[in-house]
Order: C-alpha cells, then sequence, then structure tokens
C-alpha cells in the first residue's frame, strides 16, 4: 500500500492533471490560496483588536467568548453555512461554497491569534512598559516600539497554530463541491481509489509541515534576539513547535 | 446510512431538531454514544502515555526540547490526513474503524505530554525539598506531591485535547465512519433541492452539549482533587 501511495505521488501525469483528475498543483495552488485569504482577513481583524485589548485591558470576556467558539463542531457550522447560503448562488461559480467556507475559516482562525496577541500583550513586564512611558513615549508608541516587538513570539505562535487549523479545515472543504488537496481524499475515496486517497493526505500533511517551518522562519527573522533569548546562554524553548504555545496560552486563559 | 432514505420529519425549519431527534432516536443515540467513546478514550490513553513521557522530559531536561519538537510535529498533521495516512503504516484496511481513536490518541498525547512537563515542572523548588526533608522517597513524591500540585496545570490540557476531540471526530464522519458527523453528511445530502436544516442543527446542538458535558466533568474533577486552592481563595 505505501509503494502504491508513493506511485501515485511520483506519477507525472497526476500532477499535469487530465482524464477527469485535476493536476496536484492546481489543488495545492487552489489549498494555499483559500487558507491565504482566510488567515489575512483574520490577521487583520484580530490582531488589532487583540493589541488594543491588550493595551487598554478593555473587553477581556473577548477572549473566553472566542475560546468558546473552539466548542463548535466545524465540520457541522461548514455545511450550516453551505446550506444556507449555496442556494442563492446559480451557474457556473463556486462562491455558493467558497464564502460559507471562507466564512467557517476564518472563524477558526481568529481565536488563536486575538487570544496570543491579547496574552502576549498583557504579558509584557509592568517595568519595561514604566520605563518606556518614563522615556517620554506616548500611549501609540509604547504600543507599537515596545509591547508589539515583545509580543511577537506569543503573536507569531498564535499565527502558526491559526494557520495549521486552517490548513487542516481547508481540506475538509473539498467535502463541498469545492478545490483543495482535501479533493484527493474524498475523490479517492469515493472511487476507491486508496492510493489516491492517501497520497491527498500525505499532501495535506506535507503542507502543514511546510507551512509551519516557513511562518517559524520568518518568526526567527522577525522577532528581537532580546526577546527570543536565541544565542544567550540560559536556553529557552521559544520558537518552538506552534502546538506547544497554544496549550500555553489556553492555559492561562482557563 | 439509513437515516438518507427517511426524511421523518416533515419540516425543514432549524427550528425542528428535536422532531428529527425524536423521529431517528435509535440511530441518533448510537451515532452519540460513538461520538462519546471516541472523544473520551483517546484523551484517557492518551494521558496515560503522556503521563510517563512528560515525566521523563521534566525530569531530565536534554529529553525536553526534543521530545516537545516530536510532539510538535504530531500535532501540525491535519486530522483528516492522519485518518487517512494511519492505516497503511499499520497495515489496516483503508477505511478501518480504529483509525479514528489512533489518530486522536496520537493528538492527545501530543498536546498532553507537554502539559505534564510544564505542570511537574512548575511544582516550586522548595516544595520539593520540603516533601524530601518530611521523609518522601522519590515515587512517594512523584504520587503525592508532585502529581497533585501539577493537576490544575493537566486539567487545563485534558479541556483543550477532549473539547477538539469531539470537533475532530465530527470531520471522521464525512469519510463515512459512524458518529455524530454523519448527521451533517445526512443534512447535506437532504439539502440538495432546498435546504433541510434538522440533522445539521440537531448535530451540532449535540456536539456543543457533548463537549460542554465533558468540560463540565474535567472542571469538577479538577476541583475535586485539588481542595486546598478553595481553601486558600475563600480566605
Amino acid at each position: 500500500m505505501i509503494g502504491n501511495v508513493f506511485g501515485w505521488l511520483t506519477t507525472a501525469a497526476h500532477w499535469r492533471g487530465g482524464n477527469g483528475m485535476t493536476a496536484i498543483g492546481t489543488q495545492i495552488q487552489a489549498h494555499v490560496t483559500y487558507s491565504f485569504v482566510a488567515v489575512a482577513i483574520a490577521l487583520a481583524i484580530a490582531l488589532p483588536l487583540g493589541l488594543f485589548m491588550g493595551h487598554t485591558g478593555r473587553l477581556p470576556f473577548l477572549v473566553s467568548a472566542a475560546n468558546t467558539l473552539r466548542a463548535l463542531p466545524t465540520v457541522g457550522v461548514l455545511i450550516l453555512l453551505t446550506v444556507m447560503i449555496a442556494p442563492n448562488f446559480h451557474g457556473r461559480t463556486d462562491f455558493g461554497y467558497l464564502i460559507p467556507t471562507e466564512i467557517v475559516l476564518v472563524l477558526i482562525a481568529i481565536p488563536p491569534i486575538l487570544s496570543n496577541t491579547y496574552a502576549g500583550v498583557q504579558n509584557v513586564d509592568g517595568v519595561v512598559r514604566d520605563a518606556a512611558s518614563a522615556m517620554g513615549m506616548t500611549g501609540s508608541q509604547v504600543l507599537l516600539q515596545v509591547e508589539l516587538p515583545n509580543s511577537l513570539p506569543l503573536i507569531f505562535s498564535g499565527l502558526r497554530s491559526a494557520s495549521l487549523q486552517v490548513i487542516a479545515t481547508a481540506t475538509i472543504a473539498s467535502y463541498l463541491p469545492l478545490g483543495g488537496l482535501g479533493r484527493f481524499i474524498y475523490d479517492g475515496l469515493a472511487q476507491q481509489d486508496f492510493p489516491q486517497m492517501i497520497g491527498g493526505g500525505v499532501l495535506v500533511a506535507l503542507l502543514a509541515l511546510l507551512t509551519d517551518s516557513v511562518l517559524a522562519f520568518i518568526q526567527r527573522h522577525v522577532v528581537s534576539r532580546g526577546v527570543s533569548g536565541r544565542f544567550s546562554k540560559k536556553a529557552m524553548t521559544a520558537g518552538g513547535p506552534a502546538a506547544a504555545d497554544i496549550v500555553q496560552a489556553e492555559v492561562a486563559a482557563v | 446510512m439509513t437515516a438518507t432514505s427517511t426524511a421523518g420529519a416533515a419540516s425543514s425549519s432549524p427550528w425542528h431538531f428535536w422532531a428529527y431527534f425524536t423521529a431517528h432516536r435509535h440511530q441518533d443515540l448510537s451515532w452519540l454514544w460513538d461520538h462519546v467513546w471516541l472523544s473520551a478514550l483517546p484523551v484517557v490513553i492518551g494521558l496515560a502515555i503522556a503521563l510517563p513521557l512528560g515525566w521523563l522530559a521534566s525530569r531530565y531536561k536534554w529529553i525536553y526540547p526534543p521530545m516537545l519538537s516530536l510532539m510538535g510535529l504530531l500535532y501540525t498533521i491535519p486530522s483528516i490526513a492522519l485518518f487517512v495516512i494511519i492505516p497503511p503504516l499499520l497495515g489496516l484496511k483503508a477505511l478501518d474503524p480504529i483509525q479514528v481513536p489512533i489518530a486522536l490518541t496520537v493528538y492527545s498525547v501530543a498536546l498532553l505530554v507537554r502539559v505534564v512537563a510544564d505542570g511537574l515542572g512548575s511544582v516550586p523548588e522548595d516544595v520539593l525539598q520540603a516533601a524530601t526533608a518530611m521523609g518522601f522517597g522519590r515515587v512517594q513524591r512523584l504520587v503525592k506531591v508532585e502529581l497533585p500540585i501539577a493537576v490544575p496545570v493537566i486539567a487545563a490540557g485534558l479541556r483543550v485535547a477532549t473539547v477538539s476531540n469531539v470537533s475532530i471526530v465530527a470531520v471522521a464522519g464525512t469519510i463515512g465512519l459512524a458518529n455524530l458527523g454523519q448527521l451533517f453528511t445526512t443534512g447535506f445530502q437532504l439539502s440538495t433541492p432546498t435546504a433541510y436544516y434538522p440533522p445539521i442543527v440537531l448535530g451540532i446542538v449535540l456536539c456543543v452539549a457533548l463537549a460542554l458535558a465533558f468540560d463540565g466533568v474535567i472542571v469538577t474533577a479538577n476541583r475535586l482533587l485539588t481542595p486546598w486552592r478553595r481553601a486558600v481563595q475563600g480566605r
């Protein structure tokens, strides 16, 4: 079986497409596009909101409200929204499936980014904040030049966990008639073509691992050495796997 | 998928999910039961595996970084991908009901090792010294002092693991495995000409209720296991 999967993945025709099968490259592109759009929208909403909440200490209940969203079964919400929205679109358009998918993906991506940004700003040492004010920095300068850089490690771990959950859920969007790497999983299942199904699973896993590595790489270069503790003798575990910090932030939120 | 054939509850209004439930009670309860054990059992097994691993990671500092990286790697793999990758790796059939609990156990271990290690690591040094001074042996100190103090941190991790499991199990419904996720696929199939809400809404309601019930059990167990925390708060 493993050999068959490897064979499926290394068949050039599967990457080119044709014969009733879409190309792997096309579906990777679709998967990345859906995910990127959702994470970008979520970031545009949750990052400013989290910074505001952390800086002013207002609206802290939004964090627990966002965390209760996790109790919702994502597949159920996705199908509910699809059934509500899809019949309003007719003809040759994907929007009936695309809009509910993007809504669900954004809803999934907001809680980790929001709670980690909030926790990151709140966790900035009070002494550092006071020193910044004493140097004559205004409120927005403290926020953007002191609190934001200091909370970047937590913000990045929120962004990484959001991206992973979005990539995972974008796979399920293929259960609706929509593109993405889940196409191979559900088509393979329907055609009882298990090498295709498992090959699709392998591609999704690889995409997730690659995305997390890219974000970790960006994190390494964006976060100040003084904050991450990299190169310092007291080795910290910062920049470690995203999953680690999800728990950290949530344990703090409970 | 017996429910597909009978749209017993005639109304398609979202609020008539309860009528749908009573009309298909036998099937729905069987899916609910599948969902319960599929979400809970992997967390129990996962905790049993994570306790020794987490202890190792907190006891020997050099094990901590590689162990945590490995666990983070496992947690990075999306659930539906893990579902379909596990059978060929273990030599099972391509669709085997056991693949879901195995995948969820992997996630639970990946999440809980970190929590156990950090929980044990958060026990203050003077508490450990006091316990040693009182004559506790290594094992006795671990079981009677360190683990109880780590309970709140471990409980927080258990809450995250169970609640996310309830959602992930429903994903397995889309590849045809029996659980509450079948209510969503059923509803989707019945919605082809016009929307038919009852099974979809029923599935969401039951999943959320299940997640809240698990959460309540863990919060209660946490309170019962750590009576000293309330004593301090009450002062």
